[in-house]
Parts: structure tokens; C-alpha cells; sequence
């Protein structure tokens, strides 16, 4: 009877872990943000007027809806949400090219090697990205070792310009989150039943149609969730475009950061953000339901 | 009962014991916000070694920055440095405490004339003392300039660097502009012959973002830190910047021996003078520790060795003629007369105009 009720409680505890953790760091801060979205700037501190005005016993609550129709006025907000989705999809696609051979290969390798190019993958993340997206600013600099190599080959014969271009940006979100797309492609394709691929191909299927209708298929969890932990993360990306960008990607968290700093419009700022997560949330559902898809599929 | 009250006078001694030692734990430590490569190396730690007083010294290179943070409040800093239009707003906003002049007993050693440029901002000079000030012009590497324009090139008018003609032969070897949207339009404009203290909205979005426009395709970057070691490496060869940070680029590459020589010019047609403010934000905890480390800058020996090594000037005149010779003497970073009569400084933009002038500066920046 007591050990029923401790498995019970305990149960409960350990989906309320979870919960609550999403309540405080995700659902708090996300209503604070779209409180402030309601409210207009002032030059007080904080820079941004009440939402709850007091008059005797009367309390006043005061919507202004201003600041999301305002970012309809000015195609830059549309613009910039648009160049973001760009170069978040392009980035997740060249992740996606690169990590998936890159995770075929460490799954189809001797175990014991396996573990070291796992490790191999991982280790970067050992040392802060800021710290590493520095290292990638000498490295493509124009003076830097990257176009001394090419110089020395005679490849080129003038330094390239590489350091503050779109390629750069593209180079640095790439490699900050291949990790990202390599770790569950590899759980994937570790999951790959290979008789599967024999069968296929003992009836007479050529490899590309192995790949497409066999491997493809049945790797897509780790190809959607890759591409996902990639993705969103990417959409929101700040540092990376800010240090090895130029001055003409306007992304969103370039805008998000002037509204922000610049014009100390909190309200204005915390309305791109709260459209930037809308955006993000059609994704995530995406995701949640392959993940749940797969779920059912191990259970039979 | 006996027992409660011995346990709570027992309670009482502990506390009164305690607080000394908090309060003194506490006058240990002060948290100084200050501009990136701003200070002498040795300045803080010979505070500490003279009054025991730990620093927290933490950098910016943005007033935005600071400012966000200041009007979020709470900062944790004790000691932060705006520059002085943003001072003025931020005072209007409430973000400091009002300096107890009796602690400072060095505000004696301060120019009156700066000070009373500064009470523009501040009436009566009630919550700033001024840290240091420079001007926004144009340095340049030397020997890149006589390569590309002839030996005989003067760099002495903006009109050089808003002729799209130079800057297009100046793409290659790279131009880098202060990603500082009021300094740059404030010089703009006085380069249009406009006073940038009554610029409309339409001044700023109209010619000013034109003519600067002309120029965008050639530049390579705007940012307000990284040109100091691109333009000591080579990297670059042209920044519209701050006095002092374009001669820290030139010592830099003196003492790195790299052949790369960086001068710096306050243009014949005037340029924009900024004052960074020392101020005590309100909530800040260490507000004593913060009166002692602003009269310990402000003592004449200190801020001559702060002059010599980040090549700005500062308003304590009493140090002046402790200040070395190459620094007291270049008219980029104590300007003569004739040149000084040409600087004008910034008022604080109203929020509207502001909100144009970032909308256009996004556009320059991006260049669409």
C-alpha cells in the first residue's frame, strides 16, 4: 500500500521537475516580455510605462497594441524576420549535408574509434563559443592564416575578403552547431537495422533508391531533430552575424538589439521578440510531433 | 522567559558585532564601469595599495550600453562614465545619486571653464565629474595615404573623407566608421555646414543619411572598438574614430615595431568634443568606496599618467603640466585655439528624432 503511494508520489515528482522548470525559465519570462510588448517607453527606470494604473480604489489595466501593428509599418521588421528564416534554413541545410556523411561515417567506424570521433565532435563545445567565434575572426581575417595558406599555394594571388561577408557568418553558424545535427543523426543511424539495407538492395533496388527509400526514411527523427536544434537556435543568432558579419545583414537580433539599445524602446523590442517566438513555436510543434510519432513507433 | 531574553541579547551582540564588520566588508570593494582602453594599467592597482579598496573593473564601448543597463537598474556598479548627452537624459530619468562634494575635495582642481560647459547637462554639476574628453576625427595610416593620394596628401577636411572619389580609392585597404549613430550624423551634418543641435528629423534621414550614403559601398565595418588594432595592424587604413583610440593605434604600433604609422586629424571644419562623466549610479552599494576612487582619478598625478597613456584630455587643469610633453602638445588631443573654437558639442536627442535617427543609421549601415 505505502510503496503504491511512494511510486505515485513519486511519479508526480518527477514530472513536476519538468514543469515547473519550464514554468519559471520559460513561461514567466515569456509573460514578463509580453507584459512590457503591451506597454509604451518613458524615460523613467525601467524605460516603459505601467501597466496598472491606480486612481483611488479603481485599478486601470492599459493595453497598447501600437507596438505590434507598428512593426507592419516599416518593411525593415518583415525584412530582417525574413533574412533571418534565410539564413537559418541555408545554415541548417549545409549542416545537414555535411553532418549527415560526417555521422554515417562515425557510426559505420570500429567501436573504439567511434568513441574518439564522437569525443572529437563534442570537445570544441569544452571551450566558450564566444572564445571560439574569436578564433574563426583571426582565421578569416585579411591578413590572417587562412589566405596566407591559400597565398603560399598559389591559389589566389591577392588576400580574399572574408572576414565581415555573409560566407563568413555562414562558416562560424555552421560550425558552432554541427554538433548539434552530427549527435542525433548518429543516434539515428546507430539505430539503422542493416539487413533492412541488404534486403533492399538483395531485390534489386540501386543505391540511390536504398538511400531514398530505406535510409532516408527511417533516419528522419534524427534528420528532423538535427535540423531543428539547428534551426532555431540559428534564427535568434546574435553573436555570430554581430563579430564576423557585415554591416549589411540586418537579422533579427541585430534589429531587436537597436530597438533595445538605441531607441530604449523596450515595448517595441519585446514585440519583435514575442513575433520572433511565434515564429519559432510552429517549428517546435513540428518537432514535438515527430518526436511523439517516434515514440509510438518504438512502443509497437 | 529568562532564557529568551539572554538568547536575544545574545542575538543583539552578534548582530552589532556583525554590522562594523559588514559595513567595512562592504567599503572593501567598488565596482568601476568605465570606456574599454581608458585607463593607465597601473591606476586601479596603485588605488587599491593606497586605500585598501578592491576595483572591479569591468569596460564598454557603447553608450547604449551603459544605458540600458543604467535604466534597467540595478547595475551592481558603483562608478559608470557615460558620455555627457546621454548623462543629461539619464540624469532626467533618475539614474544617479547626487555626489556628496565634501568627499571629493579635488573638484577644487577642476577647470571652471569645462565645468561650466558641463553644467549644460548637468545644472550646478550636481551628479558628474568629468573623467576625460576627445573629439571625433579622422585617423589614418600614414605611409597608405601618400601611397595611394601622392606624397604632398593633407588629411585636414571632412571634405576628404565625404568625397566618395577617395574613399573609392581607399575600399581595398579598408575604412571603418564608429558605429555610433548620433556622433557620426553630428559630424555629417557640421561637414554640411547644418548645426546638429537644431537638425530636424528630416536633416538626418534626408542629407545627412545621403551623404553618408556616398560613401557606405566603400566602407568596410562600423564598429567602436575593433578599429584600434586593424588600424595599428594595417588591417585598415582610414577610421572615423575617437582622438585618443587613434593615437593608442599609433603607440601600438610603435611598440610592436610593424612599420605601420597611424596619425590623427581634427578636421579644419570643426568637429564634435565629447565629455565622459564620472557619475554614481543610485543603487549603487559601495557609494562611499565610489566618492574616494572618483577623487582619487581626479588627484593631479593620477590623471596626467591616465593623459600620457590612453592620449585623451582631462579637465583637472591642475594636471596638466605634468602631462608629457608629445601628449600636452598634440593639437589633436589638446587643441590649440584656433581649433579648439571649431569643436561644438552634443545636446541629447528627443525620443522621436532619436528613433529616426537609428532608423536611418540602419539604413546606412545596411546599406539599403
Amino acid at each position: 500500500m505505502f510503496s503504491k503511494l511512494l511510486h505515485k508520489q513519486g511519479r508526480w515528482l518527477v514530472l513536476a521537475v519538468p514543469y515547473v522548470w519550464l514554468l519559471l525559465f520559460f513561461l514567466v519570462p515569456f509573460l514578463i516580455v509580453f507584459k512590457i510588448s503591451l506597454s509604451s517607453p518613458e524615460l523613467a527606470m525601467p524605460p516603459y510605462s505601467d501597466m496598472f494604473l491606480h486612481e483611488g480604489s479603481t485599478v486601470q489595466i492599459v493595453l497598447n497594441f501600437d507596438n505590434y501593428l507598428a512593426l507592419f509599418r516599416d518593411s525593415l521588421y518583415l525584412n530582417s524576420y525574413l533574412q533571418s528564416l534565410e539564413m537559418a534554413a541555408f545554415s541548417t541545410l549545409i549542416c545537414l549535408a555535411i553532418g549527415y556523411p560526417l555521422a554515417w561515417v562515425i557510426a559505420h567506424s570500429d567501436p573504439k574509434l567511434r568513441n574518439i570521433l564522437l569525443m572529437l565532435v563534442v570537445l570544441p563545445s569544452w571551450t566558450s563559443s564566444l572564445l571560439r567565434i574569436y578564433a574563426w575572426m583571426n582565421i578569416l581575417n585579411t591578413n590572417g592564416p587562412f589566405n596566407d595558406v591559400l597565398l603560399a599555394l598559389g591559389l589566389i594571388s591577392e588576400p580574399l575578403e572574408l572576414l565581415h561577408t555573409n560566407t563568413a557568418v555562414y562558416i562560424g553558424i555552421v560550425y558552432n552547431y554541427l554538433p548539434f545535427m552530427v549527435l542525433p543523426l548518429y543516434s539515428a543511424i546507430m539505430k539503422l537495422d542493416h539487413t533492412l539495407i541488404e534486403a533492399a538492395a538483395d531485390l534489386g533496388a540501386r543505391p540511390l533508391k536504398v538511400i531514398t527509400s530505406v535510409v532516408l526514411p527511417l533516419t528522419k527523427s534524427g534528420i528532423i531533430a538535427g535540423s531543428m536544434l539547428v534551426f532555431i537556435p540559428a534564427v535568434g543568432e546574435f553573436m555570430i552575424p554581430e563579430l564576423l558579419g557585415g554591416p549589411d545583414n540586418l537579422l533579427i537580433g541585430r534589429v531587436l538589439w537597436q530597438e533595445f539599445f538605441n531607441n530604449r524602446d523596450w515595448p517595441l523590442a519585446s514585440a519583435v521578440a514575442t513575433t520572433m517566438l511565434l515564429l519559432l513555436v510552429l517549428p517546435m510543434l513540428l518537432f514535438q510531433r515527430s518526436q511523439n510519432e517516434e515514440l509510438k513507433g518504438e512502443k509497437k | 522567559m529568562h532564557a529568551f531574553g539572554r538568547l536575544s541579547r545574545l542575538a543583539l551582540t552578534a548582530v552589532a558585532a556583525a554590522l562594523p564588520l559588514a559595513a567595512s566588508a562592504a567599503d572593501e570593494q567598488v565596482n568601476f564601469y568605465n570606456w574599454a582602453n581608458y585607463i593607465a594599467d597601473d591606476t586601479l592597482p596603485n588605488f587599491t595599495k593606497q586605500t585598501g579598496i578592491k576595483v572591479v573593473y569591468d569596460v564598454f564601448d557603447t553608450n547604449e550600453l551603459l544605458e540600458t543597463k543604467l535604466l534597467a537598474g540595478s547595475t551592481g556598479y558603483d562608478v559608470v562614465v557615460p558620455g555627457s548627452d546621454f548623462m543629461a537624459r539619464q540624469i532626467k530619468a533618475g539614474a544617479f545619486m547626487e555626489l556628496d562634494k565634501s568627499k571629493i575635495p579635488n573638484l577644487a582642481k577642476l577647470d571652471p571653464v569645462i565645468m561650466e560647459r558641463l553644467a549644460e547637462f548637468d545644472p550646478e554639476n550636481r551628479y558628474g565629474v568629468p573623467y576625460m574628453w576627445g573629439t571625433t576625427g579622422i585617423g589614418y595610416n600614414i605611409d597608405k595615404m601618400q601611397e595611394i593620394f601622392g606624397k604632398d596628401v593633407k588629411i585636414d577636411s571632412w571634405e576628404f573623407v565625404f568625397n566618395p572619389e577617395n574613399m573609392k580609392k581607399l575600399e581595398s585597404c579598408g575604412i571603418a566608421v564608429l558605429d555610433n549613430p548620433t556622433e557620426i550624423y553630428a559630424t555629417v551634418l557640421n561637414y554640411l555646414g547644418k548645426d546638429p543641435n537644431k537638425a530636424t528629423a528630416e536633416d538626418f534621414s534626408g542629407v545627412a543619411t545621403d551623404t553618408m550614403m556616398k560613401i557606405r559601398p566603400f566602407i568596410r565595418y562600423f564598429h567602436s572598438s575593433k578599429f584600434i588594432t586593424d588600424l595599428a595592424n594595417g588591417d585598415i587604413c582610414l577610421a572615423i574614430a575617437w582622438s585618443g583610440d587613434i593615437l593608442q593605434a599609433r603607440d601600438r604600433a610603435q611598440e610592436a615595431k610593424n612599420n605601420v604609422n597611424v596619425g590623427y586629424t581634427i578636421p579644419k571644419e570643426g568637429a564634435l568634443m565629447w565629455l565622459d562623466i564620472m557619475t554614481i549610479p543610485k543603487d549603487a552599494k559601495h557609494a562611499d568606496a565610489a566618492h574616494k576612487l572618483i577623487n582619487y582619478l581626479l588627484e593631479p598625478k593620477v590623471m596626467a599618467a591616465n593623459s600620457d597613456a590612453v592620449s585623451y584630455a582631462n579637465a583637472v587643469a591642475d594636471s596638466w603640466p605634468l602631462i608629457k610633453p608629445e601628449v600636452r602638445n598634440h593639437e589633436g588631443i589638446f587643441p590649440p585655439p584656433e581649433v579648439a573654437a571649431k569643436l561644438f558639442v552634443l545636446k541629447p536627442l528627443d525620443q522621436k528624432t532619436s528613433r529616426v535617427v537609428t532608423r536611418s543609421w540602419t539604413r546606412v549601415r545596411s546599406g539599403r
